[in-house]
């Protein structure tokens, strides 16, 4: 077995000292040193979107991210998107709008958009389904998901 | 019921907030103290004997602590009693590449795969069968020894309803086609998972993404041999099903065991390539269709075959097969009817149910040879289904009882709101229609029993809090939703009020599972049954401090108010106080039971349900003759659901559908080459993205059904069935191919412009009508192929092949 590694990661405005295996990546690392599940996977492979997260603000699919790649950035998972207990506009017009079915795919598609708003706040239907053309819902058809889009956008900028 | 104060109203689901911070625990987000990994060992081999397999290499690793084969674990299991042909992990014989053979438990996940690499198995390799044609044929070969029928028949199916014959004589035209339903894989986004732990008091917990922990419950305690009251299984939230996680699974049992042997819990989960192997997914259907019309298009007769690969074990397929051809008959009124049914082994992943089970082949095929009828005889295609309606309150000929019946109105909206009667006609463009049914849940369970399908207990607190407990599955349906909207309408509060407990076994009454879309009917009856108990009881209260007739009292957003003067109100917390000081702790029980529909004949258990939905979609397409490329612009699917409980749900519901329809049609597929799976990734195996994905459109169609939750119905699964067929009607608009194979891919639709074919699909079993000439063209194939491999002759000489039919043939 591979020796751990010691890394020191900046997820969701708070530090973290975890050991665990070089090989390991930011996806294994926050879920299971950091505890934070709200990370999913599908495939493990690029494949699916549900790992994303971002970095420094770009989303990543962290299961082709090492997690010492991450070190020195600033990382932000589902659990980062609300302050304190207040949701971000995008998590309430998610519930609204009934952009979340399974709920699987959603903390991944939460991100993506995250990032597509703070670079564009009021993108068109082709420019969201670009940003999130990268992460696989199996439930909603991706229609709820944009209509959410549209209200957080509405809500942030208006 | 006049005023509705939660029904209908477009609210957030009661548990979406733990999906929308990352706090829902799936399966796999689960951690234990002293948790152990385990992962499986699958076959490299579709059919073979195992003849060594030896774990003594594994468990001497250092990080292994225990590990298991099917040996150990010998019961026979599956989902339907009377086809149990499975184990958990397979037991001297392997039928499919990807099949489970041994299990290991580790310190880490690491150590887990590289313990799955010291486990020794030596196989013995056996012809294997991989077509419907070959299986119907080979008799040397039997992939399961005990198959009473015909060597590789899994089950065969003869019904016939009504005077076929005559009906056939009386046709002034008839239609006879031949089509291919390919087989395709639920991929929700979740991987299957289980954690199980067996603790120091001897019973066990299994947290497990399924549909059905009921179910499973019963196969624990038959497999494992532990009595089901000491066995708890936990519906974790599912992160999408649609039909795959409703078999008891290899993984499940293989945590279980582990568990009970190390005593620490265990957890498996699935990668993604393993989900394709568990698969349970769409069967691959080759169907032959016969319909009699008259001039003015009114159906006198039908004759519906249907070949199914099942793959290499039973899952439902007893059921899928009925399904095939059950429901024909309650959209359009068909007054003759004949179906045969086939489903087949093969040494392929085990089919099983995909939204729309079973009936979602069928209606693809005979959708398309309506709209072929209709060019026939010169009617429009909307036309010819309104001609053709099966009525409300009727029974059809194979004795289904209809209740509320939508199609019309579902047609007529959909095609309202895509423009259908006023379409454009320009080559490369097109619009196809098609309508369709689904059941509003089994009408029977998969065990025989007499007991109520879903059962609900409702509790109200001293604090105005509302505890609803039902065995339903939240498969991302939204179920918790349902059972918090029926028992906050009934007991005039709000959805948030209400505490939901769903999935456990131990905690809630049996319900039989997310699966045949029957949540919202049956379990939504059971709770309006337990908190209309409770209604009464705080009804009778408020009526004393009121001193107003019960009937004169409301509830709604808390209060319990007099309908003439609704600001005379009792706040909700203190009719509880006072209901219970007066007749005690207030918990009332509900549950619900399907009337008895079964007809008066053999396999009249599969096909009836309370009530049917109803859903008709247009789609508009445009092809690219250049490349191929099939572009959807847009779908519309209208669908009767009865009445929308929760509007954004149901609209969810049959987006999803739209969506998944379009992805069977024109993009999914799981083949093979030789046994081994083609694409088992997500990379390979293409799910649409958000940029393949049109513009849907949904349109609810509400018929009050008589006998659903506030007149509710089905939304989950039969807005997919018409979108598969209107995609490919819609491609003939445009281009004047008929696509009577799925799926309609670029390169046959560049094949058959570049051969000017008019239509592109099959013409029979193999050679035609006698199924033996399917096993001499294969042999003819397979030699060439042997002669290929040995470097003997011009691999294309086409001329070995047909030759030797033509000799057998002759003689």
């Amino acid at each position: 077995m591979t020796d751990k590694t010691l890394m020191r990661l900046n997820v969701n405005r708070q530090r973290y000292e975890v050991a665990a295996a070089p090989h390991h990546t930011l996806l294994e690392v926050l879920r299971e040193e950091c505890g934070l599940t709200g990370t999913k996977h599908g495939c493990e492979l690029g494949e699916c979107g549900a790992c994303t997260v971002l970095l420094d603000g770009a989303p990543v699919y962290s299961c082709l991210t090492l997690a010492l790649e991450a070190e020195g950035h600033e990382v932000t998972t589902v659990e980062g998107l609300a302050r304190g207990s207040e949701l971000d506009p995008l998590q309430t017009a998610f519930a609204a709008e009934g952009a979340a079915q399974c709920g699987y795919c959603t903390p991944g598609i939460l991100l993506a958009a995250k990032a597509l708003l703070e670079r564009n706040p009021r993108p068109t239907r082709a420019e969201m389904a670009e940003a999130i053309s990268g992460n696989l819902c199996r439930c909603t058809g991706y229609t709820a998901i944009y209509e959410a889009i549209e209200r957080a956008a509405s809500e942030r900028a208006p | 019921m006049s005023e509705l104060s939660v029904i209908g109203r477009r609210l957030p689901k009661v548990n979406v907030w733990e999906h929308l911070t990352g706090s829902a625990k799936y399966a796999d987000d689960i951690a234990l103290p002293r948790l152990l990994h385990g992962k499986l060992l699958r076959s490299t081999e579709p059919h073979a004997r195992i003849t060594r397999i030896d774990l003594s290499r594994a468990l001497a690793h250092p990080g292994v602590v225990a590990a298991c084969t099917g040996r150990d674990m010998p019961e026979k299991m599956g989902i339907m009693p009377s086809t149990q042909d499975e184990t958990a992990l397979a037991v001297d014989r392997v039928r499919y590449v990807g099949e489970p053979v041994a299990a290991v438990a580790a310190i880490d996940e690491d150590a887990a795969f590289e313990a799955l690499s010291l486990i020794d198995v030596a196989y013995e390799p056996l012809p294997t069968i991989l077509t419907i044609d070959e299986a119907l044929t080979r008799e040397d070969v039997r992939i399961h020894e005990e198959s009473r029928n015909r060597a590789n028949v899994f089950k065969e199916v003869h019904l016939e309803f009504g005077d076929v014959e005559q009906g056939f004589a009386d046709a002034e035209h008839v239609r006879d086609d031949w089509f291919f339903f390919e087989g395709n894989t639920h991929a929700p986004i979740e991987q299957h998972s289980a954690v199980a732990s067996f603790d120091a008091d001897g019973k066990l917990t299994l947290w497990t993404s399924t549909q059905v922990p009921h179910y499973l419950h019963r196969e624990l305690e038959k497999v494992l041999g532990l009595p089901r009251s000491r066995i708890r299984v936990i519906a974790t939230p599912n992160g999408g099903a649609f039909g795959g996680k409703s078999d008891p699974f290899g993984h499940e049992f293989a945590a279980c065991w582990l568990s009970m042997k190390t005593g620490r819990p265990v957890k498996i989960t699935l990668d993604r390539e393993e989900v394709f192997y568990a698969h349970r997914g769409r069967h691959p259907v080759k169907m032959r269709i016969r319909t009699g019309v008259k001039k003015d298009g009114a159906i006198t007769a039908v004759h519906y075959q249907s070949y199914l690969d099942g793959g290499a074990y039973a899952s439902y397929g007893i059921a899928t097969t009925y399904y095939t051809g059950a429901l024909l008959t309650v959209t359009y009124r068909i007054p003759a009817y004949k179906f045969d049914g086939t489903r087949v082994y093969t040494n392929k992943p085990p089919c099983g149910p995909k939204r729309g089970h079973g009936s979602t082949q069928p209606r693809y095929g005979f959708e398309c040879q309506l709209d072929k009828i209709a060019a026939d005889l010169g009617l429009d295609p909307l036309e010819l289904r309104l001609r053709n309606l099966q009525p409300a309150n009727s029974k059809t000929v194979n004795e289904l009882r209809v209740t509320s019946m939508g199609l019309g109105d579902a047609l007529e909206q959909a095609a309202r709101a895509s423009g259908y009667r006023d379409r454009e006609r320009a080559r490369g463009r097109g619009m196809g229609i098609a309508g369709s049914a689904y059941i509003s849940g089994a009408g029977l369970p998969i065990y025989w029993n007499d007991m109520p399908h879903s059962g609900a207990v409702v509790t109200l607190d001293r604090g105005g809090g509302v505890l609803v407990s039902c065995g339903t599955a939240e498969i991302g349906q939204g179920s918790d939703m349902l059972l918090a909207s029926v028992a906050a309408e009934e007991l005039g509060v709000v959805p948030e009020d209400v505490h939901v407990v769903s999935g456990d076994t131990a905690l809630a009454p049996v319900d039989l599972g997310s699966y045949s879309s029957r949540v919202t009917f049956m379990a939504g009856n059971a709770v309006r049954m337990a908190a209309a108990q409770l209604r009464r009881a705080l009804l009778d209260a408020a009526a004393d401090k009121l001193g107003v007739p019960v009937e004169r009292l409301g509830c709604a957003f808390r209060r319990i108010y007099d309908l003439r003067d609704p600001e005379r109100f009792v706040p909700f917390v203190d009719a509880v106080v006072a209901a219970e000081s007066k007749v005690g702790t207030l918990s009332a029980r509900g549950y619900y039971k399907p009337p008895k529909l079964a007809g008066d004949y053999k396999g009249s258990g599969v096909g009836p349900s309370p009530a049917y939905s109803y859903s008709a979609c247009v789609a508009d397409v445009s092809v690219d003759e250049e490349s191929g490329r099939i572009t959807v612009n847009k779908i519309v699917v209208a669908h009767d659901c009865g009445r929308a409980l929760n509007p954004v749900n149901v609209e969810g519901q049959i987006e999803g559908s739209a969506y998944m329809g379009m992805a069977e049609i024109l993009m999914e597929e799981q083949v093979f080459r030789g046994g081994l799976h083609k694409k088992p990734s997500l990379l390979d195996y293409k799910l649409p993205t958000a940029k393949d994905t049109p513009e849907l459109e949904a349109v609810i169609v509400e018929t009050i059904d008589s006998e659903g939750p506030y007149g509710a119905k089905e939304a989950g699964e039969g807005p997919l069935n018409p979108v598969i067929p209107a995609i490919a009607n819609a491609v003939y608009d445009a281009i004047g191919v008929r696509f009577d194979e799925t799926p309609i891919t670029a390169a046959k639709v560049l094949d058959a412009l570049a051969k000017k074919k008019a239509r592109v699909g099959p013409d029979g079993l193999a050679d035609g009508a006698d199924p033996r000439n399917a096993m001499r063209r294969l042999l003819a194939t397979t030699e060439k192929r042997e002669r290929k491999r040995a470097g003997g002759s011009d691999p294309f000489d086409l001329a070995v092949p047909s030759e030797r039919r033509k000799s057998e043939g002759s003689g």
